[in-house]
């Protein structure tokens, strides 16, 4: 490639954090206007890569160069600035105290002086508009007062955003994750367009198809090295997920676990949830050993239903009956999972500490041989329970909130999208698990905003606006199934 | 989930809720003129304001001082001696030898900045700097003015009895630094500072210095405190050492009462001046009720829950 054609180009770039290799020697060249998708495992060394092209960790070694082959000494986040590098950052970057106008002036340093409020709005309300037409906020709005996709929304046109310096690459990090379906769809063929424009960008994403279809040219790390680098259109699900390690086969397996079962209603109901007075749609039950799914456009009311049934436990309430204790598995990690001063055996233990106590208080020896049990039954990859929660990559800490919800007695297991940005094999090896403590007679309730991981269900009630319109059962269950329900009646609506 | 409720829910509540919570201070403080002016029809007047709220205007630097502090999602524990300091300055070394009593003032300032370098890069709690630190202070200005005494200089006295033609003077001030600070934090640069306190790592990652913007904040308040000392010497004409302790809860209630958080960057300028209005008018208030002495600071911290209370209930009310 001429040197000219390069937008950012690392040169062997290795970075450690302590005995932890995150980075071990990655040469890596994006070309200009080109969409390179970037795909691996949590703890893969996506996220560190990405933090070192953004300028916010400074690699142990190696070079970074920019257009013409420049070598650029001191790369940090100033320097990525003036290159025209963005980033759009898996944890939301946003002041929520600020408004989305004001967000934008964060970004430029160019925006002040007399009227800079209104240049502000009018730059990120523009980007808005280009990238996800029909968005419906107002710049004036105050971020906290967003819903989550809509926040990611202004996250990312807020990347785009152009003052003084020509946008050369746009590095995303899963964007999709808080799309819907719409807005998702408008991102990729907004990208597609900047591209053409001479824009690259960097998708990171844990879901293959959106990355086959976003990117030209795909890139596997494993292990803080890049193990696969090929044109996408070359590329299969198959081959990426082959090159990721073993997972491959465990997936499989688990696809074809995924057992048909009769829904006779032998067995006790566990949940019964009418329809709230007033909002119409169907009951809603789930029978012992169930793995119902709850589908449906994100933020259609699938957290609300099951943040009542969680209240609903030892209540008597008649339009929700819920017949054994429940335990949450929130899909939001950093604001209501981790505890995230805490130990990993803490952070487990939490749910669990009043069949821990001895003379009522906390039974250190009992607390430490849960923690170790469920660190060898869900498989958390770290030296020492002992440790910060923090310590853990992504997807081991979502295994700890898994942890603490099944070392718990619930009998009824609430999962509010958990797998939201967790890689693939500890996917494939929550799946077995949940279906193992299924046959166990436990009961869970699913919410997912990825079709895949629905087909794991027995059952699937699909939402929309906040009510259930439809139940499918495992015969019945197919994407347009679902896709359709989810859309019933809102053929017009951009959420 | 949260966009579950805002769309299921009409936007004319939710308006609602939030524009009551943000008149909340301006209605406790109205409330509290209006028992005022109908126990005593006399207090509504010019002179009768000034005195009312003549004290209010040492308190109202306080608090923005304090703003200021609160805004980096830190809080400031010394306000009261560092104001009570600079008090004992303004009544000793600026009146007797200017120079030095100005070179101490900006000294005292530089501190406040430093003490925000020091928090910031050996990652302190700021309330345990600034406890300690208000010993100090306390300390340095018994050693200025052992004993209560000393003169105010005259001009700081002359800015603070100054009459204009319309408005009381306390109300007049109130408006200016209500209105500036609001103005400022409104700014470009305020927005900065602002989202320093609502997302750090946001705010780094996008290239500014948050070193840069806890010392801003912190010269910001120590200039405020330093004012809110002359302005007090101003009214009471001489100084003492312990005359402004109380000024850092008042500070700190006058900031939350003005619709401020304690994290997260929140903060209101104008609610705060309010709230610190608010405060400064509970004490003549409840003597305006008959209220005797014994029961004033009791029923003082009664108001405060109250306000707070129903602060709380509205966030509530918002977040449904």
């Amino acid at each position: 490639m001429d040197p000219d054609e390069v937008a950012l180009l690392l040169d062997d770039v290795r970075k450690s954090f302590g005995a932890v290799r995150a980075l071990a020697g990655v040469t890596l060249r994006v070309g200009r206007g080109e969409r390179l998708g970037l795909v691996g495992h949590n703890g893969a060394g996506k996220s560190t890569l990405m933090h070192v092209l953004a300028g916010v960790l400074k690699p142990d070694a190696g070079t970074i160069s920019a257009e013409g082959g420049r070598q650029v000494a001191d790369y940090d986040t100033a320097a990525a600035g003036k290159l025209g590098v963005r980033c759009v950052f898996q944890e939301l970057s946003l002041c929520p105290n600020l408004t989305v106008g004001e967000n934008a002036r964060v970004l430029h340093p160019a925006l002040r002086g007399w009227g800079w409020r209104k240049r502000a709005e009018g730059l990120i309300l523009e980007q808005l508009d280009a990238i996800f037409p029909g968005h419906g906020i107002d710049p004036k709005t105050i971020v906290a007062d967003l819903s989550l996709g809509r926040r990611q929304m202004v996250e990312i046109a807020r990347a785009f955003t152009v003052t003084d310096t020509p946008i050369r690459l746009v590095i995303l990090d899963e964007p999709t994750s808080s799309l819907d379906a719409t807005a998702a769809e408008q991102l990729l063929s907004y990208l597609h367009r900047a591209n053409l424009g001479g824009v690259a960008s960097v998708f990171i994403s844990h879901i293959l198809p959106e990355v086959l279809s976003a990117a030209e040219r795909v890139v596997v790390m494993r292990e803080g090295r890049i193990v696969l680098d090929g044109r996408a259109s070359e590329l299969t699900r198959r081959i990426i997920v082959r090159s990721m390690g073993a997972a491959d086969e465990e997936l499989s397996e688990a696809e074809s676990s995924a057992r048909v079962m009769d829904t006779a209603t032998d067995r006790p109901r566990q949940v019964v949830a009418n329809p709230l007075a007033g909002t119409g749609g169907m009951e809603l039950f789930a029978c012992q050993g169930d793995i119902v799914g709850l589908a449906g456009l994100a933020g259609h009311g699938q957290s609300t239903m099951l943040i009542r049934l969680f209240d609903a436990w030892g209540k008597r309430d008649p339009a929700t009956q819920v017949a054994a204790p429940v335990a949450l598995v929130p899909g939001d990690r950093q604001s209501d999972g981790v505890f995230p001063l805490w130990s990993i055996s803490r952070n487990i233990s939490v749910r669990s500490l009043g069949s821990l106590r001895r003379f009522g208080l906390i039974d250190p020896g009992r607390e430490k041989d849960l923690a170790a049990k469920w660190r060898e039954r869900i498989g958390i990859r770290t030296p020492d329970m002992d440790n910060g929660i923090l310590s853990l990559s992504g997807g081991n800490q979502q295994k700890a909130l898994f942890a603490r919800a099944l070392a718990s007695e619930a009998g009824i297991i609430l999962m509010d999208d958990p797998m939201r940005g967790v890689d693939i094999s500890t996917k494939a090896e929550v799946y077995r698990f949940i279906r193992a403590e299924a046959e166990r007679g436990r009961t869970f309730l699913w919410y997912s905003t990825e079709m895949e991981e629905l087909f794991h269900c027995d059952r699937v009630y699909v939402f929309h606006q906040g009510r259930i319109v439809a139940h499918l059962h495992r015969g019945q269950m197919t994407e347009a199934a679902i896709l359709r329900a989810s859309y019933a009646d809102a053929s017009g609506e951009v959420a | 989930m949260t966009a579950a409720s805002l769309t299921t829910r009409g936007p004319a509540r939710f308006d609602a809720v939030r524009l009551l919570r943000m008149l909340l201070p301006a209605i406790a403080l109205s409330l509290m003129l209006a028992v005022i002016f109908s126990q005593q029809p006399r207090a509504m007047s010019y002179v009768g304001l000034t005195l009312l709220l003549n004290l209010a205007v040492p308190v109202i630097l306080a608090t923005l001082s304090q703003l200021c502090i609160i805004a980096i999602n830190d809080l400031d524990l010394s306000i009261g001696s560092f104001v009570g300091l600079c008090a004992c300055i303004a009544a000793t070394l600026l009146k007797d030898t200017p120079l030095l009593g100005v070179a101490a003032l900006v000294a005292a300032v530089g501190v406040y900045g430093l003490v925000g370098a020091l928090v910031h890069w050996r990652a302190l709690p700021s309330i345990v700097v600034t406890l300690g630190l208000s010993f100090v202070w306390t300390g340095l200005a018994v050693l200025i003015l052992p004993t209560p005494g000393g003169r105010a200089p005259e001009f700081l006295t002359t800015v603070m009895k100054w009459k204009p033609d319309w408005v009381p003077l306390p109300i007049l001030y109130a408006v200016i630094l209500g209105l500036g600070m609001h103005l400022l934090m409104r700014s470009s640069v305020g927005t900065i500072l602002r989202g320093a306190g609502g997302n750090p790592k946001a705010l780094a990652n996008a290239g500014w210095s948050l070193l840069r913007a806890r010392v801003t904040l912190y010269l910001m308040a120590g200039m405020l405190g330093a004012l809110s000392g002359l302005a007090l010497v101003g009214l009471t004409t001489s100084g003492d050492a312990n005359m402004a302790l109380r000024y850092t809860l008042l500070s700190i209630a006058g900031v939350i009462l003005g619709g401020g958080e304690f994290t997260g960057g929140r903060v209101n300028p104008i609610g705060a001046v309010l709230g610190a209005m608010t405060l400064t008018l509970a004490g003549s208030f409840l003597t305006f009720m008959h209220i005797p002495p014994d029961w004033q600071i009791g029923a003082q911290g009664a108001i405060l829950i109250i306000v707070l209370a129903l602060r709380a209930v509205l966030n509530r009310a918002e977040e449904r």
